[in-house]
């Protein structure tokens, strides 16, 4: 096998190659794509340093790490429904299970409503390789993306969701990706396609767990198309162990007069990377991206948005917010690139963080490419410690000062939440919230 | 109920109280008066329990025991409660479950039962026709949004739900229109009985025309320069307090 040397290290992840090509066969397309991600990923290497785009994280934890593949068989650890206690969502929507990177069969759910289609991507390539081939790797960019370049090149597994057009789905489509710890650590790159067709409505969670405390690379790439005035939310949950690492990318096209959210409730993981791309293709379109991530210890979180408006009469949202305690470290990085023709073009975008030590450190980075003259465009960035006035208040009313601590800080982090439209997700969200928030127990007493 | 002795309390190395002695029996209502800066906003910080002022001298008692020793929430817990003179807004934190939280937090320390959310709620509407106040309040973030009327509103209607032993209105009647220090007022007489005390501050002698003090003190640069009963306020509503001043021969404080 040959294996390029694009440094001095040789590169854990291309050692994969002669693995993958031997179990998995590919149709034309399917080679071409993978070719096409791996003569990226061989051109760009992964991020140095001084790349501007990963500046302040290091990820030498993904780039130094001995990683192996997946296998394509699942671990018989998981089997029935109590094994994922804690990681089920309270409905009765279609739910894809992969344990890593694997689909676990007897533990999906993938009976779905009239005009719904929920399989792993393995079997669709199989069977409806022509829908599959027209949309998946057509909008994730790696021009510049390592990462998914990579991912590219290992396609292989993954969801696909497929509603179809003026389908209503009510109950939310459950993604979930557990990560165990085996003898050594693993990485998957999961690739994810939804389609969402014309004036359909649907949610889609996709969810990272851990079993243990596994080290486990994760390289997530989902590509969502909201059609014409369909109407989707995206909710991306990371609640994996404080020692793995994960690179989530969302890519989404929106069409005409659709509407998408993005969630982004990130808990878990040593160092997570989190790309949000919305396309705003359609006029009169409108994007939220909605994130709250709760961190300590060393953990390190980036996340970095990039909208682009490239049509006109369009608005996007970015709220961000963050809750970092010891020595955790967070990034937020928003451009908004507002494309010639976009006019009329709202744009807005706020981040803001809640420092509870003195060695967590946070860094804000907002962006703006203005290609259009009637544009309205707002950034706001906000970096503070919890208001200790608020908590003489409630002391003075007989609250010690743990919970009153504990209630700030899920007022602070209760904003992100209140914008979830589906309950469910919300509850689940709460819950892990005050498994995760300082001093969350008490707050949970009284809630 | 409450006793204080010669108490000395500085803010940044700045000494405000010089020497402060009151004492309040159940069931009384004492005012202090006095002019900006003479020390009557410290000294209902220093009594609620603010951590940035330091008690350099002197003890309180609150029952016979000593309040100086107890942390804010322990002072609640043993009945004391301030209306603030400039309420604290805290986005995201529900006045409902703000005011569901203190109460059972007390009534815990009082080892009483806590009251579940019917209980609570049933309690809350008796008493928040009291102060005239809207249902929605409870909707709303704790003073978030509220005018400066409804924030002092608010402190009163807190003071009614907590039952506190002794109440301290710092400037509760500052910045209200006639009609909502008549409420406000209103709101505070009810709750008089032979138990509770109250300690009501301010600048003014207005409020103390809804709210009738047995006794009136007069704070001048850290210290309570003279007492007397509630025409002492009439006498300085009248001439002001330069001639106090002249009398006990110390400069008034300026703000």
């Amino acid at each position: 096998m040959t294996t390029l040397m694009t440094s001095t290290n040789a590169d854990t992840f291309l050692g994969h190659l002669e693995e993958l090509k031997r179990r998995s066969a590919a149709p034309g397309w399917l080679a071409e794509l993978r070719e096409r991600g791996l003569a990226q990923y061989r051109e760009l290497g992964l991020p140095k340093p001084h790349d501007e785009e990963w500046r302040y994280t290091r990820i030498d934890a993904i780039a130094k790490g001995k990683f192996e593949l997946v296998g394509t068989k699942p671990k018989s650890i998981l089997r029935a429904e109590r094994d994922l206690k804690g990681f089920t969502l309270d409905t009765a929507g279609p739910r894809l299970v992969f344990v890593d990177g694997c689909l676990a069969p007897a533990l999906c759910r993938l009976e779905a409503g009239r005009g719904v289609r929920v399989s792993s991507l393995a079997e669709a390539i199989g069977g409806e390789g022509d829908f599959i081939g027209q949309h998946l790797g057509q909008y994730i960019d790696i021009t510049a993306d390592a990462f998914g370049a990579l991912n590219l090149a290992f396609l292989e597994d993954g969801a696909v969701v497929h509603v179809s057009k003026r389908t209503a789905v009510e109950e939310p489509i459950h993604l979930l990706f557990v990560s165990t710890a085996g003898a050594s650590p693993a990485v998957s790159h999961p690739h994810n396609l939804i389609v969402v067709e014309e004036g359909a409505k649907a949610t889609v969670i996709e969810d990272y767990v851990s079993l243990g405390e596994d080290a486990n690379f994760t390289n997530a790439v989902t590509e969502l198309v909201v059609g014409d005035e369909a109407e989707v939310e995206h909710y991306l949950l990371e609640r994996e162990s404080a020692r793995s690492l994960n690179v989530s990318t969302l890519r989404v096209q929106q069409g005409r007069q659709s509407s998408f959210s993005s969630h982004s409730v990130l808990l878990g993981g040593a160092l997570v990377r989190n790309n949000v791309h919305p396309v705003l293709a359609g006029e009169g379109s409108w994007s939220l991206l909605n994130g709250l991530y709760v961190i300590a210890g060393t953990q390190h979180v980036d996340n970095h948005m990039r909208v682009e408006h490239a049509a006109a009469h369009c608005d996007s949202r970015q709220f961000y917010r963050g809750v970092l305690a010891d020595q955790a470290s967070a990034i937020f990085s928003g451009r908004i690139i507002v494309h010639r023709g976009a006019q009329k073009t709202d744009a807005k975008q706020n981040s803001s963080s809640l420092l509870l030590s003195p060695d967590a450190q946070t860094n804000t980075k907002p962006q703006l490419e203005i290609y259009a003259d009637d544009v309205k465009c707002t950034h706001g960035a906000t970096v503070g410690q919890i208001d200790e006035e608020a908590i003489f208040y409630l002391r003075s009313r007989g609250i010690s000062e743990a919970s009153a601590r504990g209630l700030l800080i899920h007022a602070f982090a209760g904003e992100s939440l209140e914008r979830m439209k589906v309950a469910a997700v919300r509850e689940l969200t709460e819950r892990q919230l005050l498994t995760k928030l300082p001093l969350g127990d008490l707050v949970g007493q009284v809630l | 109920m409450l006793e204080i002795k010669n108490l000395h309390a500085q803010v940044e190395g700045k000494e405000i109280l010089k020497g402060l002695d009151l004492m309040i029996r159940p069931g009384e209502v004492h005012s202090i008066m006095g002019p900006n800066g003479s020390g009557k906003s410290t000294l209902a910080q220093v009594l609620a329990g603010r951590e940035t002022y330091g008690v350099t001298q002197g003890q309180v008692l609150i029952d016979s025991k000593d309040l100086l020793d107890m942390a804010p929430d322990e002072r609640a817990a043993a009945g004391l409660f301030l209306a603030f003179q400039y309420p604290v807004e805290i986005p995201g934190v529900s006045t409902t479950q703000f005011l569901k939280t203190s109460l059972n937090a007390i009534r815990k320390a009082r080892s009483q039962k806590e009251l579940d959310a019917v209980e609570f709620l049933k309690l809350v509407r008796e008493k928040i026709k009291l102060l005239e106040m809207k249902d929605d309040l409870l909707k709303r973030s704790v003073n978030e949004g509220f005018s400066g009327g409804e924030k002092k509103r608010f402190e009163v209607f807190q003071m009614a739900l907590l039952e506190p032993k002794l109440a301290i209105l710092d400037e509760t009647d500052s910045g209200l229109d006639i009609d909502a220090l008549r409420i406000v007022a209103a709101g505070v007489n009810a709750l008089r009985d032979k138990q509770r005390s109250f300690l009501v501050i301010t600048h003014y002698q207005r409020l103390l025309n809804y709210i009738v003090p047995d006794y009136v003190h007069v704070l001048l640069n850290g210290r309570i320069v003279r007492s007397g009963g509630k025409e002492l306020a009439l006498d300085l509503e009248k001439r002001g307090y330069g001639w106090l001043e002249q009398e006990v021969g110390e400069p008034i404080a300026t703000a």
